[in-house]
Formats: structure tokens, C-alpha cells, sequence
């Protein structure tokens, strides 16, 4: 139940995000001029009927950030009482953190007229808010407390077996995600300072590999290219080990495909959004996109440090860690088996 | 150590949320005027006698793009109360006439101080676009904007020199004052909620500006005699300069002609 909850709020975050993107998409950032209140009115009771124009996205926007934000309190405080690992009650109250200072930012960037460095933050700090969510989700799945260790009856050659601690993926793995998030905050800045056109074409940046003239906005939208050929380069090297080493262990392989479909729709939403002059609603599926590139990375990478994690809760967790093999109580209500981190 | 920690996280988030709601009411709903400019010092004597004019006409030469029709179903107030509209960038008459270029003293009035006047400039919010287009005013006069449509509108002036500006006005018939506090040509107006609403205010410390009607004509008046430096303005074809002598009591004619690209 906890799990699906958590579901819940990292798909909410999803739709925030993609919420988000219609703003700057549409140019509806100020089109509501106050904050927190709405024309005036207080949030929740700004009527319907005046959700026009840019209002629409600005204020759906804000409906949406308040519903994640409230969603998120609830989780901070489920697993605050239910759960028993404190890494993941502190995510929850991470998350909390995020998601306030994320409300902060998106009001003073209203208030200040949409300044890029705040704006840029807001942006990025969706994605880390993101993360913790999907984190959350992760950790208190099934899937995760089992250590992905098949149980009686299931099939599969992994059988009893927990994720392999495989250094090599942990490395490329842990660098694919850090790399995707670098490349996020390179395209909030190309997006917020008006540098998405910059290059007018694709794949090549006018009519050259190496564009032939040079400003800042046209060296911020050409480093966004340049990130996306690394990226995919990370990602197929991340992608090619889990299928070439851990082809049969479900929990790699499913996000390793899943991940490289969002990567070839994420190439392909950028390219759209270039030469179809920025339709907003490709603009702000790129911008969704790409979270859910980043997230699928972070599963995978995750996932591929699973085993670590057990060592680490057992290093610093002694405690739960003994009461938990020694069938206490609260574990055994909430179905946590053993030193499971 | 672990409880510790799960409090000190916890008193973070609570920390924030506190601030969060401290930061409640900052509602910008009223919008200062930069500067009063009521004290502005006396203007120089210019002898009335000696006064001398420039007018002319601003010409566009080649095939001028045709208004577009303005898509305005994202709010159906507008698609009712202004179905027929169309940009308003470049408007060009018969024979080339160009309409909306600002013309102003760039230059050659010296050290000349001019009282801001207290009779305000309008502009109006009327069938979902601005009236006018282009508009001059001068530094510390007040500017009377108005909501005439019965749907929100939000004023964002986006100054650099002065300070920019973002106002709401979510009921008809609400009325606003701003003044500028410093010369700037020219000062983009936009509505964040209607995404085609655009105007642009050239502001000036003289009263030496005009704009050009749908003739393209314009006249200076009461210019002082000299030589100034005259410009022409337009938002998309960018400006023109010329320079133009005047001695006391005379006219000239000067003539602008923008070309397409």
C-alpha cells in the first residue's frame, strides 16, 4: 500500500513536470502577476471561468504543485511512522524539504520577473525533487525489499539470487545518471534564456558538424547537443553491459529497454522541437521526457548498487538490523525481512 | 544517532514549510510608480517667437507583408469582442505610408530641462490588444492604463533602464497609474495571459516625439532653433537617423523610408 502511494506521488511529480514545461513552453510564466495568491483571489477559490489564456497553464500549474506538495507530506508522514529504515524516512523528509523550497522558487521567480538563475533552479530542482520520489517508490516496492531475489515458485534462472554487485555497472551507471542530470540543467538553461532556436537546424548546426558562428545562446543550445551524443553514448554503454552481463536479471534488463526507448523518443522530441519551431506541447513532452530518462537511469543505477545498500544498512543500521533478524515486532508488520536495507 | 538525524531532517522540512508560509500575502497586486517626477526642475526658456517645426513622412519601400489574423480562441471574451484581428507590426498605408514608427529628438537638445506634463498618456486594454500600438511619454508623466475588456489582463512592462513592471488587472474597468523614472526607447508592454498583446512606450525627458499614423506623417513642434539628431523608430525594421537643421520660426521636411527585408 505504502508502495503504491509512493507510486502515486512520483507520477503526480511526472505531470508536475510536464505542467511545468507548458508554462515556459507557453510563455504563461507571468501571466499571473501575484503569488501565492491568484488575481487576488486565494489559490483554490480562483474561479474556473477565468482560467483564460495563459492563466490556464499558470495556474494549473500551481494546482498541481500544491496537490504534489500536499501528496508529499502524506508520504513524509507515512514512512515517518511505518517505516523502519531511516534512509528511507529521510527521503521522505528530503522530499518535503524539496517540494517547499520548490513552491519557494516558483514564487519568487514570479515575483523577481522570472530571473534565469531562479528559474534554472526551479527547474533542476524539480528533477532532484523527482528522484527522491521515484527513490521512495523504489525502495519500498517488493521488488527492492527482497533484494530482487526470486521467491518459491517463481520462475527464471535468478532463483534465490540478489542482484550481482557488478563495480563496473555501478560506475557507468552512477556516470550515465549524473551525466543525464547535467545535461537537464544544460537544457534548462538553454530553455529559460531563449536559446532553443539557436541552431535553427538539425542534425547538423548550420549546415555544419561545428556551428561556424558563435554567441552565448548558440554555445548553450550547441552544448545541449553535445550532451545529448554523450548521454547516448553512456546510456548504450550502460545499456550494452546489463544486456551483454545481466541479460537474465529482470530488475536491469526491464529499465536498460526502457531506457533506451526514452531515449530514442527523447532524440526525437528534441529534433521536433527544433525544426518545428517549438510547438509547446513536443516542447514540454522533451521536458518530461528527459525526467523520465534521468528517473529510468537512477532505477537502473539504483538497482545495479542494490546489494551495497544492504552492506551499508547493515554498517550503520546495527540496530534495526538485529531486531529485524531477531523477528521484531515492526518488521514483522510491515513485512521487512531480515537486514533488507 | 538515527532518531537524531530523522528529527534534524524533520525540523528542516518543518523550517521550510514555516518560511513557505511566512512568505503568504506577498500578493503584487498594486504597482508603485517608479518615480513621481512632480519635481521636476523648470524648463529652460525656449522663446516661443523663435520656435521652428520638423515634419515629415515615414515611407516603406517594397511589398509589405499583409496583416495576419490573430488566433484568439485561447479566450473566448476575445474571440467574441475582437474576431477580426489582426497583427499590428507593420502597417503600411497607401503609397507605402508606414504607421506605429516612433520619431523623436535623439539628440541636439543640449542640457534642456523639460517639466513632465500632469495630463496623463492612455493606453487601453480594449478588445484584447493595446490602444495604441506605439505611444511616447515623457519621464515623471503619469500613464493611465486601463482594463476596457470584461476578462484579466496583467501589464508587464519589461524596462530595462526603469524598473520593470507586472500588474494584474483581473476586472473591466480597472484603472492604473505607472511613470518612468528615466529616458528609455523603447520600453516593450506584453500580456502574459494574451500572448499577441503587445505595445511599445518610448520614453523621453523632452516633448519632441511623435508617432506616426496610418499616413505616416509626423510632426515635431516647437523645436527650439539648432541642429538635431532625428530618429525614426519601428519594431521590427529597427530605426533611422537624421540629422536636420532649423533655424528660427522654419520648417523642414524630413523623410524616412524604411525598405523590406
Amino acid at each position: 500500500m505504502l508502495w503504491l502511494f509512493a507510486a502515486l506521488v512520483a507520477a503526480s511529480t511526472a505531470v508536475l513536470i510536464f505542467a511545468g514545461g507548458l508554462v515556459t513552453s507557453t510563455g504563461s510564466g507571468l501571466s499571473v502577476p501575484d503569488w501565492p495568491n491568484t488575481y487576488g483571489w486565494f489559490m483554490f477559490a480562483f474561479p474556473m471561468s477565468k482560467m483564460v489564456g495563459g492563466i490556464f497553464y499558470e495556474h494549473t500549474h500551481r494546482l498541481i504543485a500544491s496537490t504534489v506538495g500536499f501528496l508529499i507530506v502524506v508520504l513524509a508522514v507515512w514512512l515517518g511512522r511505518t517505516e523502519p529504515r531511516p534512509w528511507v524516512r529521510r527521503l521522505g523528509y528530503l522530499a518535503l524539504g524539496a517540494v517547499t523550497l520548490q513552491g519557494i522558487l516558483g514564487g519568487i521567480t514570479v515575483l523577481w520577473y522570472l530571473p534565469d538563475a531562479i528559474s534554472i533552479a526551479h527547474a533542476s530542482l524539480a528533477q532532484i525533487l523527482f528522484c527522491l520520489t521515484v527513490t521512495i517508490a523504489l525502495a519500498t516496492s517488493t521488488g527492492w525489499r527482497r533484494a530482487y531475489a526470486k521467491q518459491k515458485g517463481e520462475g527464471g534462472r535468478g532463483k534465490g539470487e540478489e542482484t550481482p554487485d557488478d563495480r563496473m555497472l555501478q560506475h557507468i551507471a552512477i556516470a550515465t545518471t549524473a551525466v543525464i542530470y547535467l545535461q537537464i540543467l544544460i537544457g534548462a538553461t538553454m530553455r529559460h534564456t531563449g536559446a532553443g532556436l539557436a541552431i535553427p537546424d538539425f542534425p547538423l548546426s548550420f549546415g555544419h558538424v561545428i556551428p561556424p558562428y558563435w554567441d552565448s545562446k548558440i554555445a548553450i543550445h550547441f552544448a545541449h547537443r553535445v550532451g545529448a551524443a554523450t548521454v547516448t553514448v553512456l546510456i548504450g554503454a550502460t545499456t550494452g553491459h546489463v544486456f551483454f552481463h545481466h541479460a537474465r536479471r529482470a530488475e536491469l534488463r526491464r529499465p536498460a529497454i526502457l531506457l533506451l526507448g526514452l531515449l530514442v523518443l527523447q532524440i526525437t522530441l528534441g529534433a521536433i522541437t527544433v525544426l518545428g519551431n517549438k510547438p509547446f506541447i513536443i516542447n514540454s513532452l522533451h521536458v518530461v521526457n528527459g525526467a523520465l530518462v534521468l528517473v529510468t537511469s537512477l532505477v537502473l543505477t539504483l538497482r545495479a548498487h542494490r546489494s551495497r545498500f544492504a552492506h551499508v544498512a547493515r554498517a550503520f543500521l546495527p540496530d534495526e538490523a538485529r531486531r529485524a533478524q531477531s523477528g521484531d515486532v515492526r518488521d514483522a508488520t510491515t513485512g521487512y525481512g531480515g537486514a533488507r536495507a | 544517532m538515527s532518531r537524531l538525524s530523522d528529527r534534524l531532517s524533520c525540523a528542516v522540512a518543518c523550517a521550510a514549510a514555516m518560511l513557505l508560509i511566512s512568505c503568504g500575502g506577498g500578493a503584487n497586486e498594486s504597482t508603485a510608480p517608479a518615480s513621481s517626477g512632480a519635481t521636476a526642475p523648470a524648463a529652460a526658456p525656449i522663446d516661443p517667437e523663435t520656435t521652428g517645426n520638423v515634419s515629415g513622412k515615414v515611407t516603406f519601400e517594397g511589398t509589405p507583408p499583409a496583416p495576419q489574423p490573430i488566433k484568439l480562441s485561447s479566450d473566448p471574451y476575445c474571440e467574441t469582442a475582437n474576431s477580426g484581428l489582426t497583427t499590428e507590426t507593420q502597417i503600411v498605408g497607401a503609397n507605402g505610408a508606414m504607421g506605429n514608427v516612433f520619431v523623436y529628438v535623439k539628440d541636439g537638445l543640449g542640457d534642456r530641462k523639460f517639466a513632465a506634463p500632469s495630463e496623463p498618456v492612455m493606453l487601453d486594454q480594449k478588445g484584447c490588444h493595446y490602444t495604441p500600438h506605439v505611444i511616447g511619454i515623457q519621464v515623471g508623466q503619469p500613464m493611465q492604463i486601463t482594463n476596457s475588456d470584461n476578462t484579466l489582463h496583467n501589464v508587464h512592462g519589461l524596462a530595462k533602464a526603469n524598473k520593470e513592471f507586472n500588474a494584474g488587472q483581473p476586472i473591466q474597468g480597472m484603472k492604473m497609474t505607472h511613470t518612468f523614472s528615466t529616458t528609455e526607447v523603447m520600453v516593450p508592454f506584453k500580456c502574459d495571459v494574451h500572448s499577441w498583446m503587445n505595445a511599445w512606450v518610448g520614453v523621453l525627458e523632452h516633448p519632441y516625439y511623435s508617432v506616426t499614423g496610418p499616413d505616416g506623417t509626423f510632426s515635431l513642434k516647437g523645436l527650439p532653433p539648432g541642429t538635431y539628431t532625428i530618429e525614426a523608430w519601428h519594431e521590427k525594421l529597427g530605426t533611422q537617423t537624421q540629422m536636420v537643421t532649423i533655424g528660427a520660426k522654419e520648417t523642414k521636411d524630413v523623410a524616412f523610408t524604411f525598405k523590406g527585408a
